[in-house]
């Protein structure tokens, strides 16, 4: 399977001449499989370019949406499929007690805030609260559990016929109430089973450590917790993701660097650009 | 592999971690997953020597009894209760382990119900009388 990055960016889209190279364009990476199954994982800003790759002989595409914060659901409304008669979009999200999981992403895709309602789309449009389970989609296994982030938050884990894992972590913070992190097994850290042994692991690598300690609770990791987690889930291959708006191309390249020259991962770290793909074979 | 237990029952034990009150976590399958170093002094265990214990075998490590000290059957105690009939319980209770002496305390256990509906344990607060 194949996937790419179209918005590798956290909390808000930061378009500018100081993050052209890591990207500006929020949450949003397509993975395509051998069979022309594509599972598109956020709707961040850079779902849009992502839209414009779909073939327009494909039939279904599913959606799989970590949480509802802004900079995950803001390019759904320019997803190009919803407007095609002739396909299917199934949108996955997390559940919640308050409202179903149309009527919250209806709070966006709605007057005033969109011009188009959810219910004038003209695709074939199912929805699916997910849980803490498995699902079939296409060629893929998509597993789904809560993890540690503000609100009603999952991660997924997509596996392939050949065995070949990604984790997607978007938005996680697993060291949050932890005396020292890591301190317990895979079974007591937030995300560990969805991660264990995977391929690919997309990571929140919002903070530096200091950056961390002010905002602790807020849902996202630090450089530092984040590759302690990837050893944690003895990942092969890290790619940091959901970049701090305030952190320009210069800022990730040093930040990057000096966290994994202090670290010394055992596995493969590539911090994640748009426009950057990754073959799992 | 291991299954990750659900994210609330992972922070409420790193709540449990952090505070005085004896607590202890149950999953939905009625297995103690872990009780706190206060709680120690309730089931005259170390949490770090037993791991989990199952519903079997905590109900013949720890006697529970009401006001008089009349055993309370199984399916009556605060965590069936509280896991079976999915509502919180609030009540006093005297408690024994073999060769111990009896504990009166009070408790709240609290079944912890997810966003999507679902059971996913049971959290046991105590205090000492």
């Amino acid at each position: 399977m194949e996937m790419t990055l179209w918005g590798t960016r956290g909390s808000l889209a930061t378009p500018g001449p100081d993050t052209a190279r890591y990207g500006g364009n929020t949450s949003c990476v397509s993975v395509r499989g051998r069979e022309g199954t594509i599972v598109v994982l956020d709707a961040g800003t850079g779902i849009r370019r992502m839209a414009a790759t779909i073939p327009a002989s494909l039939r279904r595409v599913d959606v799989l949406l970590t949480h509802l914060h802004m900079d995950h659901i803001q390019g759904l409304g320019f997803f190009a499929p919803l407007y095609r008669p002739d396909c299917e979009v199934h949108i996955w999200g997390p559940a919640s007690t308050q409202a179903s999981l149309q009527a919250r992403l209806m709070r966006y895709l709605s007057p005033p805030l969109f011009p188009v309602g959810l219910r004038e789309l003209p695709c074939d449009l199912h929805l699916h609260e997910v849980d803490d389970a498995e699902v079939g989609i296409g060629e893929f296994r998509v597993a789904s559990a809560h993890v540690c982030h503000p609100g009603p938050t999952v991660g997924y884990r997509i596996s392939d016929a050949l065995g070949r894992v990604v984790t997607y972590l978007p938005d996680h913070e697993p060291a949050l109430g932890a005396l020292t992190f890591p301190s317990l097994p895979r079974a007591w850290t937030s995300g560990g089973t969805l991660a264990e042994a995977a391929d690919l692991l997309i990571h929140d690598s919002q903070y530096t450590v200091h950056e961390y300690s002010g905002h602790v609770g807020w849902g996202h990791s630090s450089l530092r917790h984040m590759l302690d987690f990837g050893s944690l889930v003895e990942t092969k291959h890290l790619v940091p993701f959901h970049h701090d708006p305030g952190h320009s191309d210069l800022d990730l390249d040093r930040l990057m660097t000096e966290a994994i020259d202090d670290f010394q991962p055992a596995y493969r770290v590539t911090p994640g650009r748009e426009g950057m793909s990754f073959d799992l074979r | 592999m291991a299954a990750t237990k659900p994210i609330q029952l992972i922070l409420a034990r790193q709540l449990a971690s952090c505070v005085a009150a004896p607590i202890l976590l149950m999953d939905a399958d009625g297995t103690l997953v872990f009780f706190n170093e206060p709680a120690e002094a309730i089931l005259n265990q170390r949490f770090d020597e037993t791991g989990e214990i199952t519903g079997d075998e905590l109900i013949k490590l720890i006697e529970v009894a009401d006001e008089d000290r009349k055993l309370i059957p199984p399916e009556k105690r605060p965590t069936r209760v509280a896991r079976v009939e999915r509502r919180p319980v609030s009540r006093t209770v005297w408690t024994r382990t073999p060769n111990h002496e009896w504990k009166h305390l009070q408790v709240s256990t609290v079944p912890l119900v997810g966003e999507s509906g679902s059971l996913l344990g049971v959290m046991h607060i105590f205090w000492e009388i």
